[in-house]
């Protein structure tokens, strides 16, 4: 087995079926930027995620819901790793990145690479304590872009992405600890589009926000998925409705249902999810 | 209880007077006795000033020592205790940073960090002149390296390395997780995290440590009289800049020294009076640098918990 | 953007990439020279341990430890030597008893009075105060006992000699104070908020509470503090070096003066010992002594003071 092999999930000779369970009837894989397959993660004895399979439109938003504890925020993690930094953590299953099966989750897969790979934007806006630009910057340093104007030039492009450009222009040497909390997850954002990412990752990214900055993101989300593919956890249903392509919904680690928008907030399948978007519980 | 006084509504309020009669006692000792420790501070500072500030003279920080007590200065004892500390400093702090790191984010929770661990708590319980000891068998004897201010420096590092140890680890738990996770986010490695990240986070706790450790070295002096560091120095050692290339030199590295303490404790010792005020004027000088030390260590602890708190 | 394209090539280029391979590398380094650092600890304890061993061989060969644990008379140096530790350690106890004297009761109205009723804003202004006195080197402590406290305590107690036991360990008994006072104070404050409202609910004074509830409840971290405070006082060294006097004297009075273990090796450390010589190996038995007994009340304040913090 070489290398290239090792990275991607044991049945690579099988073609990826084209009815998934949960997808949509007709998708094909140049669609389709990522898929989660039979995944199951534990904390330590704690089982987590329990056989979720779903996949990641390319350049749609894909929203995750459901009730907190539910494990939306565990999968979402998942994508870039990131519960690899706290010990006894296991995964089992598959989140491939298209067309070529790279499993992000595998044991040969380094999870710094995958990290490259794919940007992450947290809960609570956590810039560096550093300037602003250098916290777009630090994406690019990491993998070792160093040329001043190329550096200068990707800077500029991710905070005119991310829609905060025109804030910061004139004095991107300032802290990021300066700005609005709004801004502050903006800057957050354009630091993961710098690196130009497979795939961007919103952890309930408004939660910590007043309602014209959530606004302003949401609308930055609406631009943005032209031009990335976005999967975002949240918690606020309307959000999901507003800005999310596809939606998936999450209850005690499972995936319940998964669909587009529009028919899961319309609709939804199964008993858990009707009730849970129409507020009878969560 | 609540029955009978609702009963008896004096009889309560005796109860709760007497109460609170019994809490105004006991603040009252605690405040007594918080002023008793002030007063000796402030008796024992005092008693050195009256007795010492006199003889701080240039003179006396440009003298050497001398067999005449109103000609001795503290020349060689300051500038050893100079060089000193830039040994112990230049040691201790990377050891100690280092150690500090990999207990607090590196070490898996096994027998060896256990270990780890137990020792440190145990280190900084070791007596200092035991220290004092392990010099003298190990650096001045083992290795040969003679009473020098490298073996100084380097006892004195030792010494500190768990206030360090221990400082790094405080300061590293107050750096918040989101930093770790969004440094590890951007897809940095575990040192870029802790280099570029991390480490500039905890730095101002980290130095306040460093701080409190160097100052605690500044007085130690059991551990340089163990190895048999001379009390009477009257040259200086080479200089560590030069006017010519190289520029810096590293031969009073290998210099016999004496430093602050040494030179107090000699001029304790001695029964005339007149020395005694020397020791005074020494102790002042000690004093005075390590309280400054001190009271820069708790002003920057004092700033970062209002920085962390906005 | 690079949305499109091969995740797999993308993967295996960021892989293969010098820049990162370097990362790799130094982080991987790193790791060992960090841990390196960690160990030295290690290095260090088994270093003391084995300095204090080898060199004190010499000394344990010639004199048996019979005659070194039991003999009353310490004197070396005299043409008939004697090797009895008992003097030496009977000082050490006497000063470091003394300074538990003072530094127990001290220690525990201190610590009550900063964990249960100092205001926040009076005990974040009185904390500093007790690590300045933490921060006076104990070489100015030395000086304070046998020029300042002697003299004065002489006009008062008769019979005290300008060497003694008493007012050194009462000065050291004030030195390790701040140290007692913060771990039992940390101690106090881990006791749960509840174990409070719950001796309020039933009518309890401050005071009552403080000894019925907390002092109990945060007995095993107390008792820690007091332990590391006695092993501090036992390895203490310049106070008992200057105040003390150094003429070894099993005495049972500690108005006289008499050398306790560390002043002993000061004492020695001053003339001139020629290496190998029995008397340099005089000084490494008496420290492996010294250590023996820290390390003891070290370890026995560290694993109570961990038992504590798992309780709560």
């Amino acid at each position: 087995m070489n290398a290239a092999t090792q990275l991607r999930s044991p049945a690579v000779s099988t073609p990826l079926p084209l009815a998934i369970p949960g997808a949509i009837p007709g998708t094909t894989d140049a669609q389709i930027r990522a898929q989660v397959s039979d995944l199951n993660f534990w904390y330590g004895k704690f089982q987590a995620l329990h056989g979720v399979s779903m996949p990641i439109h390319d350049r749609q938003v894909t929203a995750i819901i459901g009730p907190s504890g539910c494990g939306k925020s565990t999968l979402l993690r998942c994508f870039n790793r990131i519960h690899d930094l706290y010990l006894g953590v296991r995964y089992e299953g598959a989140i491939e990145l298209m067309p070529d099966r790279l499993n992000l989750v595998g044991k040969a897969v380094d999870p710094i690479l995958v990290r490259l790979m794919v940007g992450m934007v947290f809960q609570k806006p956590n810039p560096f304590p550093k300037s602003i630009f250098e916290n777009v910057a630090s994406g690019l340093y990491v993998r070792g872009i160093r040329n001043k104007g190329e550096v200068e030039g990707r800077v500029e492009h991710a905070l005119k992405q991310a829609a905060i450009w025109d804030e910061v222009s004139d004095r991107l040497k300032k802290p990021a600890y300066e700005l609005s909390g709004g801004q502050q997850q903006r800057l957050c954002i354009a630091r993961a589009l710098a690196p130009e990412p497979k795939l961007l990752l919103l952890d309930e990214p408004t939660s910590a926000l007043d309602p014209i900055a959530t606004a302003k993101i949401e609308s930055l989300i609406d631009d943005l998925a032209e031009q990335v593919t976005i999967v975002i956890v949240t918690h606020n249903m309307g959000q999901a409705a507003r800005i999310s392509d596809h939606t998936a919904f999450m209850h005690l680690g499972k995936l319940v249902e998964f669909g587009e928008t529009e028919q899961i907030f319309t609709s939804p399948q199964a008993e858990q999810t009707r009730d849970y978007v129409t507020g009878r519980y969560g | 209880m609540s029955v009978t006084a609702l009963g008896a509504p004096a009889e309560t309020q005796r109860l709760v007077l007497q109460k609170k009669a019994q809490d105004l006692i006991f603040g009252t000792i605690g405040v007594l006795v918080l002023f008793v420790v002030m007063g000796l501070l402030l008796t024992l500072v005092s008693d050195l000033v009256v007795d010492g500030a006199g003889r701080i003279t240039p003179e006396f920080l440009t003298s050497f020592p001398s067999r005449r007590a109103a000609q001795a200065g503290v020349l060689s004892a300051w500038i050893g205790t100079s060089l000193v500390m830039i040994v112990t400093a230049v040691v201790a702090v990377p050891l100690g940073v280092g150690a500090g790191l990999y207990l607090e984010e590196y070490a898996p929770k096994n027998i060896l960090t256990d270990a780890i661990e137990i020792n440190v708590s145990n280190l900084a319980g070791v007596p200092s002149i035991i220290y004092g000891l392990l010099a003298l068998g190990f650096f001045v004897y083992a290795l040969g390296m003679g009473q020098t201010i490298l073996v100084g420096g380097l006892v004195l590092a030792l010494l500190i390395l768990p206030i360090v140890i221990v400082a790094t680890r405080e300061a590293l738990r107050a750096v918040p997780a989101g930093l770790r996770e969004s440094a590890y986010g951007i897809g940095a490695n575990q040192w870029q995290v802790m280099w570029n990240y991390i480490l500039p986070s905890a730095r101002p706790g980290i130095l306040t440590g460093a701080i409190v450790g160097l100052s605690r070295a500044i007085g130690e002096t059991a551990p340089i009289i163990t190895i048999g560091a001379l009390t009477y120095i009257a040259f200086l050692p080479p200089s560590p800049v030069s006017a010519s290339p190289p520029f810096v030199n590293f031969d009073w590295l290998n210099s016999p020294f004496t430093v602050m303490p040494i030179q107090m404790f000699n001029w304790v010792s001695r029964p005339q009076a007149a020395f005694h005020e020397n020791a005074a004027a020494t102790g002042v000088l000690l004093l005075g640098m390590t309280l400054l030390m001190n009271g820069f260590a708790i002003y920057l602890r004092y700033r970062l918990r209002r920085t962390v708190r906005t | 953007m690079t949305t499109t394209g091969s995740p797999l090539s993308e993967y295996e280029a960021l892989r293969a990439s010098p820049f990162l391979r370097r990362g790799r590398v130094l982080a991987a380094v790193m790791k060992v020279v960090l841990f390196a650092c960690a160990a030295l600890s290690v290095v260090i304890t088994a270093a003391i341990v084995w300095v204090l061993v080898s060199e004190s061989l010499p000394f344990f060969r010639e004199i048996p430890l019979t005659t070194f644990l039991t003999d009353t008379e310490w004197t070396p140096v005299f043409t008939n030597a004697r090797y009895g530790i008992l003097p030496l350690l009977s000082a050490t106890f006497w000063a470091a008893g003394i300074a538990m004297a003072v530094a127990t009761p001290l220690g525990l109205v201190l610590a009550v009075y900063l964990s249960e009723f100092a205001r926040p804003g009076v005990r974040e202004a009185l904390k500093p105060i007790l690590e300045m006195l933490a921060a006076v080197p104990t070489v100015v402590f030395g000086y304070f006992a046998l020029l300042f406290l002697t003299p004065l305590a002489r006009q008062f107690i008769p019979g005290l000699s300008g060497f003694n036991l008493l007012i050194p360990g009462i000065v050291m008994g004030v030195m390790i104070l701040p140290y007692v006072v913060s771990i039992s104070e940390d101690a106090m404050r881990a006791v749960p908020m509840s174990l409070r409202e719950g001796a309020f609910a039933v009518g309890m004074s401050r005071v009552q509470m403080a000894f019925s509830v907390i002092i109990p409840g945060a007995f095993s971290g107390v008792t820690a503090a007091y332990l590391l405070g006695f092993s501090r006082a036992v390895g203490e060294t310049m106070v008992v070096a200057i105040a003390a006097g150094q003429n070894p004297n099993l005495t049972g009075d500690p108005r006289e003066g008499a050398a306790t273990i560390t002043a002993y090796i000061v004492q020695m450390s001053l003339g001139d010992l020629p290496h190998g010589s029995l008397a340099y190996s005089t000084i490494f038995a008496a420290g492996l002594t010294l250590f023996v007994i820290t390390l003891v009340f070290n370890l026995l304040g560290f694993f109570l003071r961990r038992k504590f913090r798992e309780a709560y």
